[in-house]
């Protein structure tokens, strides 16, 4: 592939494989979220992910060009061929690491899809203008279920504070961008990553403090999607989302 | 192939495709919906363009289906189906009459304002957000607290 199209194609895996693998983890909760209401609400969420994920990875397949639909890459790459931002694959762990994962990357998705829509590559454009109305309504539930949980009551706020300390160190990565990103961005194909990120921490900023939440400082983490580098999480994510192709390589319904 | 003379009218098809009614919500129609963009003759052959409502919509499949079957019991088997992501669908595109047979079956239509203008039942306008999500992708939960009874609100989007 040429410089171009190897950058198209991470960009579309990123967006893809982060909207399939979160998708994934919040369809876990399909039948034990605490109330019905969040269930649906969860599956629903679970439910436009996967649709954005059909998107972007039969665009991923279209730029590479081999022949591989969306299905093919969803099913049959392995973990170090993912793109999904770690975060993404983390355990559900309980109800606040849940909303708490998903309001760090809806936040993020909103302000790639609305640069994305803006993109002078007509296929990017059309997807993200579908994909950010339904995530601006994700974003708007989850940053409102952060608010209500960290500043509720003792419980709910210890554990929102304690997923916060354990998800947040894998939001590091949310804004790099390497060399093909910057070729996307000056042909206006992709975002200027580095410009989004004080946007994305004034949103959360704003969000965690009026959840009497407090961001800790100095924790990191190495894992790095882009270069594949991911948690063990991700390859037993696969093993149960990935087992009917693999054993029965073709299966349709 | 149809012949040019035998060829429906475009208007003719449209009408058709207004009597296929949505799964999900049976009272309105796929055209009352607004996910029809266009219906035209490309030289022999017919073309709808539909643009799905939700991205992950299971119904999205089973629309393009009903679409077919309707456009070949009328000797269209050969008709194009093609899929349109820009602009994005809204429900403004929801026609006036697809927004009346909404209320009427019990299921608030969308309001600009972002949520039920009124009780679909007893037309209360003391109304409370029950949840964001409901039972199919394009609606959430309410209730109504004059006659205490919950109910559907088409979500605006």
């Amino acid at each position: 592939m040429e410089a171009r199209e190897a950058a198209l194609f991470e960009l579309a895996l990123r967006m893809g494989d982060t909207a399939l693998i979160l998708g994934q983890r919040v369809s876990e909760w399909c039948g034990h979220a605490p109330a019905l209401e969040e269930d649906i609400a969860l599956a629903n969420t679970a439910l436009d992910l996967l649709g954005q994920t059909q998107m972007w990875l039969e665009l991923a397949g279209e730029v590479e060009g081999k022949g591989r639909s969306a299905d093919d890459l969803a099913f049959l790459r392995d973990a170090w061929d993912f793109r999904n931002l770690v975060l993404a694959e983390q355990p559900n762990t309980d109800f606040g690491h849940t909303i708490m994962r998903q309001y760090l990357i809806d936040a993020w998705n909103r302000l790639m899809l609305d640069e994305l829509q803006n993109s002078a590559d007509a296929r990017i454009a059309s997807i993200a203008g579908k994909a950010a109305r339904e995530t601006a309504y994700h974003l708007e539930r989850s940053r409102d279920l952060v608010i209500r949980l960290g500043d509720g009551s003792e419980e709910s706020h210890a554990r929102m504070q304690a997923a916060l300390n354990t998800l947040w160190p894998f939001t590091d990565e949310f804004f790099e961008a390497d060399d093909g990103d910057a070729l996307l961005a000056a042909e206006g194909i992709g975002p200027d990553t580095a410009a989004l990120a004080p946007q994305w921490q004034r949103e959360v900023q704003a969000s965690l403090a009026a959840a009497t939440l407090d961001i800790p400082e100095g924790r990191t983490n190495p894992s790095r999607s882009r270069s594949g580098r991911h948690t063990e999480h991700l390859g037993h994510l696969l093993a149960t989302m990935q087992w009917l192709q693999r054993a029965y390589p073709g299966a349709r319904w | 192939m149809v012949e040019a003379s035998a060829r429906p009218g475009i208007e003719e098809v449209w009408a058709w495709l207004d009597g296929v009614p949505d799964p999900e919500i049976p009272v309105i129609s796929i055209v009352d919906l607004g996910i029809i963009r266009d219906v035209a003759w490309e030289g022999e052959r017919l073309v709808v363009t539909v643009t799905p409502t939700y991205s992950g919509c299971p119904a999205t499949a089973v629309i393009n289906m009903e679409i077919a079957a309707c456009l070949a019991a009328h000797g269209l088997a050969d008709a194009e189906i093609r899929t349109r992501l820009a602009p994005p669908w809204t429900t403004d595109w929801l026609s006036e009459k697809g927004r009346a047979r909404l209320a009427e079956y019990g299921i608030a239509p969308p309001q600009p304002a972002g949520g039920p203008a009124a009780c679909p039942r007893c037309g209360g306008t003391e109304l409370e957000r029950v949840s964001q999500f409901g039972a199919t992708p394009c609606k959430a939960q309410w209730r109504c607290k004059s006659c205490l009874e919950p109910f559907e609100y088409f979500k605006c989007i």
